[in-house]
């Protein structure tokens, strides 16, 4: 367990230094999410009261177009230079590959999030800064990375990988964006949270499965 | 191998036997639906092509635990024969239903949860056939759509499971006390015997059209080789 960990930390850390020296692919990641939101504002019309309704559908779209951004990049680096086949030559376990690098994901995808939940909020007047909604967003994009970091290693090597990712990906985390929203809307509505707690449950049950399959056959992914 | 199994060529027969027998049933042996009328019959073929798609894309997902565990190229070969009979059925029964709603509920579509999941079905599906569409070595093509496949067999219950918590309006045919209001019926017994003669029909055919997928396939993988061979001799 503890090499695994070891090995996994390593990963991580070597993704967020060589983003640290660029930062390239972070802001790019969040000037597209600040215009996302922005198009939302003029797409959707958000007065004041559609702000209340719209705002969780607005967010999570938000995140997942920027989350698709951060995917791609995050795999076609690996590829491009050749870093792929140092990893897999290193003597650790694949699916420290596969977390490592979907824990890296997510904290990308989490440092956008950081950043932009306080603008929504400044810009529009809503309260996000909830404990449970919180919890929702992380519940969120840890399955949105773990599904997309697997495909993420497929796409890369297809021919057609700059618009296969979103194509795979969308309709796979249908559950995660449907029960994301709904919890998160009723987080920023003050709905009680029995309520709510049926979503949560479907994010859980959605991250645990979706994690044990895909370190299960991310061997496969990987085999050349 | 290049000869057609006597039993392909009987399930044929029986397939096309069972599925005119059924149409017979459906037009000429149930009875029209009192509140609905004619446009209830489609009922029938409706359910039995979306079974078929649901049993394929189960299959698909089957058929790729299978490939990851063995590497035997018939499974990929199925698991694709699958999605790709499956794909089609499964449109003909959303075509089928809106045929049905327009009348029933006064509009082609609504976003219930098993149409809204039908939907989800077939892109994860179509999106299935690009992925393979972008990969050239057979090895990794075979690997990475059974995975896809996989995830698409957890993901689909999932998502059907959480839109039917936000909304649904599509009839509960079998075990529901308030189905009536919502353009759903109770089957009397002739109704019973078409409905599930119909699935027994579709589902023989489903089996039909698969082997000769798998069958097609196989050939195909053949004549591959058959051409990388002569091709290395020439050169």
């Amino acid at each position: 367990m503890i090499p695994f960990l070891k090995s996994t930390a390593a990963i991580v850390w070597k993704d967020i230094k060589t983003e640290w020296r660029t930062r390239e692919n972070l802001s790019a990641m969040l000037v597209f999410s600040l215009l996302v939101i922005l198009i939302f504002n003029f797409a959707l019309e958000l007065d004041l009261r559609a702000r209340e309704s719209l705002a969780g559908g607005v967010l999570w779209a938000t995140f997942i177009f920027a989350g698709t951004i951060g995917l791609n990049r995050s795999m076609a680096v690996e590829k491009d230079r050749g870093c792929l086949d140092g990893l897999l030559l290193a003597p650790v376990d694949r699916s420290a590959i596969f977390v490592g690098k979907t824990v890296g994901n997510l904290f990308f995808m989490l440092v956008v999030e950081a950043i932009v939940l306080p603008v929504y909020s400044f810009l529009y007047g809503i309260s996000v800064f909830q404990p449970g909604f919180l919890l929702v967003v992380l519940l969120g994009s840890i399955g949105y990375s773990a599904v997309g970091t697997l495909l993420a290693t497929m796409v890369v090597q297809t021919r057609t990988r700059d618009i296969l990712l979103p194509i795979l990906l969308f309709p796979l985390t249908l559950p995660v964006v449907i029960a994301a929203v709904k919890a998160s809307q009723g987080f920023i509505q003050s709905v009680p949270f029995a309520e709510i707690s049926v979503w949560v449950n479907i994010l859980i049950t959605y991250d645990l499965i979706f994690l044990a399959v895909a370190i299960m056959v991310f061997d496969y992914i990987l085999e050349e | 191998m290049l000869d057609k199994p006597r039993l392909l060529t009987g399930l044929d027969i029986l397939s096309a036997l069972m599925v005119l027998i059924a149409a017979a049933l459906v037009f000429f042996y149930a009875p029209v639906e009192q509140l609905m009328g004619q446009v209830q019959k489609v009922f029938y073929f409706h359910v039995a092509t979306a079974w078929v798609g649901m049993l394929g894309f189960m299959v698909a997902g089957v058929a790729g635990v299978l490939y990851l565990r063995t590497e035997k190229e018939k499974w990929d070969i199925a698991g694709l024969g699958a999605v790709e009979i499956s794909l089609v059925f499964f449109m003909v029964a959303i075509i089928m239903g809106s045929i049905w709603a327009r009348p029933i509920w006064n509009t082609w579509w609504t976003w219930d949860p098993r149409l809204t999941t039908a939907a989800i079905v077939e892109l994860i599906y179509a999106a299935y056939l690009l992925l393979r569409s972008g990969l050239d070595d057979p090895g990794k093509r075979a690997r990475f759509s059974a995975i896809y496949a996989i995830f698409g067999f957890f993901s689909v219950p999932l998502t059907f499971i959480s839109i039917r918590l936000v909304r649904t309006i599509h009839p509960v045919v079998i075990g529901s006390a308030e189905a009536a209001s919502q353009g759903g019926f109770n089957m009397d017994a002739p109704m019973k015997t078409a409905f599930f003669f119909s699935l027994a029909a579709f589902s023989v055919f489903f089996a039909d059209l698969l082997w000769h997928r798998i069958r097609m396939g196989k050939l195909q993988s053949k004549v591959n080789q058959l051409r990388y061979q002569s091709y290395e001799k020439e050169s």
